[in-house]
C-alpha cells in the first residue's frame, strides 16, 4: 500500500523522487536486512523435521518451475504483442 | 558460553554484553560484512550468497553461545525493521521503468498468473505427494511472496506463520542462487523478463540479487514481487481448499 503511495507521489512530484532516489537505492542494495528472519530458521526448523524431505523437494522444484514458467510465458506474450504491433505498422 | 570462560571478569563482561540488545545488532552486521567479503572473494558466484553465509554465521554464533533467538532478535529487530522501508523504496525504481512497464502490462500479467499458479500448485502437490501434513501444505502455499503477506495468508489458510517465514526465506535464497542457471537453461536472455521471473518466484531476496546485476533487472524483479504479493493474497485462500480436495 505504502509502495503505491510513494509511487503516486513520484508521478506527481518528479523532483521529490529525484531527491529520495539515492537513499532508496542504497537501502535496496543491502541484503543484510534479511538476516534476522533467516536466522529464524533455527527456531522454526523443529516442526518440519519429519517432513524435511517433502518440504525441500517442494521448495526446490516449485521455485525452479516458477522462475522458468514465468520467464517463458512472459517472453512468449511479449513477443506476440510485439508481433501484433509490427503487423499493425506494416499494414 | 560463560561456563567455558576461565576468568570471572570475562564472565562478567559477557553477561553485560549479552544483556544489551546492541549485541544482536552487532552480530548481524559483522556477519554481513564477513559474508560480503567472502562473496567478493568468490567473484560474486551465486552459490556464495551473502544472506546464506551471514545467516549461517549468526546461527553458529547463537548455538555456540547458547543464546535464544528471542534475545538475539531484540537487537536484530532494528535491521529487520528496515525491510519495511526497503519494500516501500521499490516504488522509485518502478517509477523509473514505468513507460516500459505500461507497454508490457498484459504480457507481464499473463506471465505472473502462469508462473505464480505453477509455483503454488507444484509446491502443494509435491509436498502432498511426500506425505506432508495439512498444516505444512498451508504454510507452503504462499511461500513465493514477501514475508508479511505470506505470513498473513498462511495464518488465514491454517498454516503456521513462523514456518511460512522460514519457507519464504529459503525460497528466496534458493531462487537468488539458482535463477541465473535456470534462466540460462530455458534460454531467456532479456533483462526485463529475467528480472520479472526472479521477482515473481523469489520475492525480496531474489530482487536484492537482481539489483546487484542491474537497476533495470531489479526494477522488474520488484514489480514481479509486488504483483505476485497481491495475486497470491487473493488466490491462495480460494485455490488451496480446491487443491487439497483434488490431490
Amino acid at each position: 500500500m505504502l509502495l503505491l503511495l510513494l509511487f503516486a507521489f513520484a508521478v506527481f512530484r518528479p523532483a521529490a523522487a529525484e531527491a529520495i532516489e539515492p537513499t532508496a537505492l542504497e537501502l535496496l542494495r543491502h541484503l543484510s536486512l534479511f538476516i534476522p528472519a533467516g536466522v529464524g530458521i533455527m527456531v522454526s526448523a523443529q516442526p518440519v523435521r519429519g517432513e524435511a524431505f517433502a518440504v525441500i523437494a517442494s521448495l526446490v522444484v516449485s521455485t525452479t518451475l516458477g522462475i522458468a514458467v514465468t520467464a517463458l510465458a512472459t517472453r512468449a506474450l511479449l513477443r506476440r504483442q510485439r508481433g501484433h504491433e509490427n503487423a499493425g505498422e506494416g499494414a | 558460553m560463560n561456563a567455558h570462560l576461565p576468568f570471572a571478569k570475562l564472565d562478567a563482561i559477557w553477561v553485560y554484553l549479552a544483556a544489551s540488545p546492541l549485541l544482536g545488532l552487532t552480530v548481524t552486521l559483522v556477519a554481513y560484512l564477513i559474508a560480503m567479503s567472502l562473496y567478493a572473494r568468490a567473484k560474486h558466484n551465486p552459490l556464495a550468497n551473502p544472506v546464506l553465509i551471514a545467516v549461517a554465521i549468526v546461527v553458529a554464533a547463537l548455538k555456540i553461545t547458547n543464546t535464544p533467538y528471542r534475545t538475539y532478535f531484540e537487537g536484530a529487530q532494528f535491521v529487520h525493521f528496515l525491510l519495511g522501508p526497503a519494500t516501500v523504496a521499490l516504488a522509485l525504481p518502478l517509477y523509473r521503468q514505468w513507460d516500459k512497464l505500461k507497454r508490457g502490462a498484459l504480457p507481464l500479467l499473463g506471465g505472473l498468473v502462469a508462473g505464480s499458479l505453477t509455483a503454488i500448485v507444484s509446491a502443494v502437490g509435491i509436498a502432498k505427494l511426500f506425505g506432508a501434513s495439512h498444516q505444512t501444505l498451508a504454510s507452503l502455499a504462499p511461500k513465493s511472496v514477501t514475508t508479511p503477506i505470506a505470513m498473513a495468508v498462511a495464518e488465514k489458510v491454517g498454516g503456521i506463520p513462523s514456518l511460512t517465514a522460514v519457507l519464504v526465506i529459503s525460497t528466496g535464497v534458493f531462487g537468488a542462487v539458482s535463477a541465473r542457471w535456470i534462466l540460462d537453461i530455458v534460454r531467456v536472455r532479456e533483462t526485463e523478463v529475467r528480472g520479472f521471473a526472479i521477482g515473481v518466484a523469489s520475492h525480496g531476496i531474489g530482487t536484492a540479487r537482481a539489483f546487484q546485476v542491474s537497476e533495470e533487472m531489479g526494477a522488474f524483479s520488484g514489480l514481479g514481487m509486488g504483483l505476485n504479493g497481491v495475486f497470491t493474497a487473493f488466490v491462495v485462500p480460494v485455490l488451496l481448499p480446491v487443491l487439497l480436495r483434488w490431490l
